[in-house]
């Protein structure tokens, strides 16, 4: 299978990058790991007039501390967040959920950023970026702004990512007791259902994928939980009807799973 | 476009067009067919091979992306005469059938034993999810592995 013909830019900068989207519009995309676009470029789903790669641009790849922060430029590859010893001791259930993406060849290449920007409804990160309040940074022809990660998704392969806007890095307040569970689809490793919980205190904070259209913060379990898996039961209120269905699960199938995968994570 | 890439230690330069896959170059452009191209959109691994060290499915990388990178394919891999101790355990232990998926399987394996040089059973089964064995000959594959591995090793 071959793309559709497009142009390739290799930006050397972020403002070269924002200055080509603002040039472009909707006929540019944004080229980092590719895992995600160029098969959808393959199959026709995604016909872009020009490929912008941001793979090479410096300092979108590094992983530092920021006092009680961890920030990720959004170059950096499952794999390198995989292998992180600051994530790994810090943001540990980061890591973990970076190990269960996909396989070794996809970590080697995936993005976090990609990732993130694509919003596929069953990739693992949103989960994570949602049960850990994280931000994400993007920066565009008016400037760098943060986006909170609970206003982040709008729906399935949509953000509240403006046109003329570039994922810079996403940065993580370190997380003490966080786990990640995952029901694997078994062929492509996505997530059918994915959950992330964030202990605090005596509260927690949830996060759901693959459940519904938009990855959310299980807010029900959140308010009804007090120190035991009971409140799992609530992990599909609010999205009852938004609910996803395909051949690998329907609904009443994924909304049973999600209330077990959100009381192991809670158990874990 | 032109790129400059070193494939298994030789210098190629060529005009391509930006949608053309790095399977696709290897294999047409190159006549390296020992990377093959299986599901081509990144399930199966049959086009695995290391870019810049690290294992790469080609069908989903274009070939302009990699342009200045080091690339080493399935061909690379022997010494001469020599196969490499992966390529011997692969013979010694059975671990191919019908032999398409084999050159994924050994770029994978290779890339496995550099970050892990002993590894579980276990944890050879979790590093070949990205390669698929329609012969279903995975249990003589992680043997091989598991055999390369003390090879390597010794």
């Amino acid at each position: 299978m071959i793309p559709a013909k497009f142009d390739y830019i290799k930006a050397s900068s972020v403002s070269e990058a924002i200055g080509l989207l603002d040039k472009h519009g909707d006929e540019a995309k944004l080229l980092s790991g590719g895992h995600s676009l160029i098969p959808a470029m393959k199959l026709r789903l995604s016909r872009p007039e020009i490929l912008i790669d941001i793979s090479g641009i410096s300092g979108m790849n590094s992983i530092t501390e920021d006092g009680n922060e961890i920030v990720i430029g959004a170059n950096c590859t499952h794999a390198a967040i995989c292998n992180s010893d600051l994530i790994n001791s810090d943001l540990n259930i980061l890591a973990q959920t970076a190990k269960c993406i996909g396989d070794i060849q996809v970590r080697n290449r995936g993005t976090i950023g990609g990732s993130l920007a694509h919003a596929d409804p069953a990739a693992d990160y949103p989960a994570v970026v949602l049960a850990c309040d994280a931000n994400i940074v993007v920066e565009g022809k008016n400037g760098s702004r943060t986006i909170a990660a609970t206003d982040f998704f709008l729906g399935i392969f949509t953000t509240s990512i403006a046109e003329d806007e570039i994922i810079t890095t996403i940065r993580f307040p370190k997380v003490a007791n966080g786990n990640y569970q995952k029901f694997f689809q078994s062929a492509s490793r996505f997530a059918v259902v994915g959950v992330a919980v964030v202990k605090e205190g005596s509260g927690v904070k949830v996060g759901v994928t693959g459940v519904a259209g938009t990855p959310y913060r299980a807010t029900a379990v959140e308010n009804a939980y007090s120190g035991n898996s009971d409140a799992a039961s609530h992990a599909i209120e609010g999205v009852e009807d938004e609910l996803m269905s395909d051949h690998f699960a329907d609904t009443t199938y994924r909304a049973h799973l999600a209330k077990v995968y959100v009381k192991k994570a809670l158990e874990a | 476009m032109q790129i400059s890439l070193k494939i298994n230690g030789k210098t190629h330069s060529h005009d391509v067009e930006p949608r053309i896959s790095l399977a696709q170059y290897l294999r047409e452009t190159l006549s390296l067919t020992g990377t093959h191209i299986g599901c081509d959109t990144s399930g199966c691994g049959a086009c695995t091979v290391h870019v810049d060290g690290a294992a790469t499915k080609a069908c989903t990388l274009l070939a302009v992306q990699v342009d200045g990178c080091e690339i080493k394919t399935i061909e690379g891999m022997a010494n001469g005469n020599e196969m490499h101790p992966i390529q011997e355990a692969f013979k010694e232990n059975h671990g191919l059938q019908c032999g398409f998926c084999t050159p994924g399987m050994v770029m994978t394996a290779a890339d496995i034993l550099k970050n892990n040089p002993n590894p579980t059973e276990e944890e050879i089964r979790h590093g070949l999810e990205g390669n698929f064995c329609r012969c279903t000959g995975y249990h003589n594959i992680v043997k091989s592995i598991q055999h390369a591995a003390e090879t390597l090793n010794s």
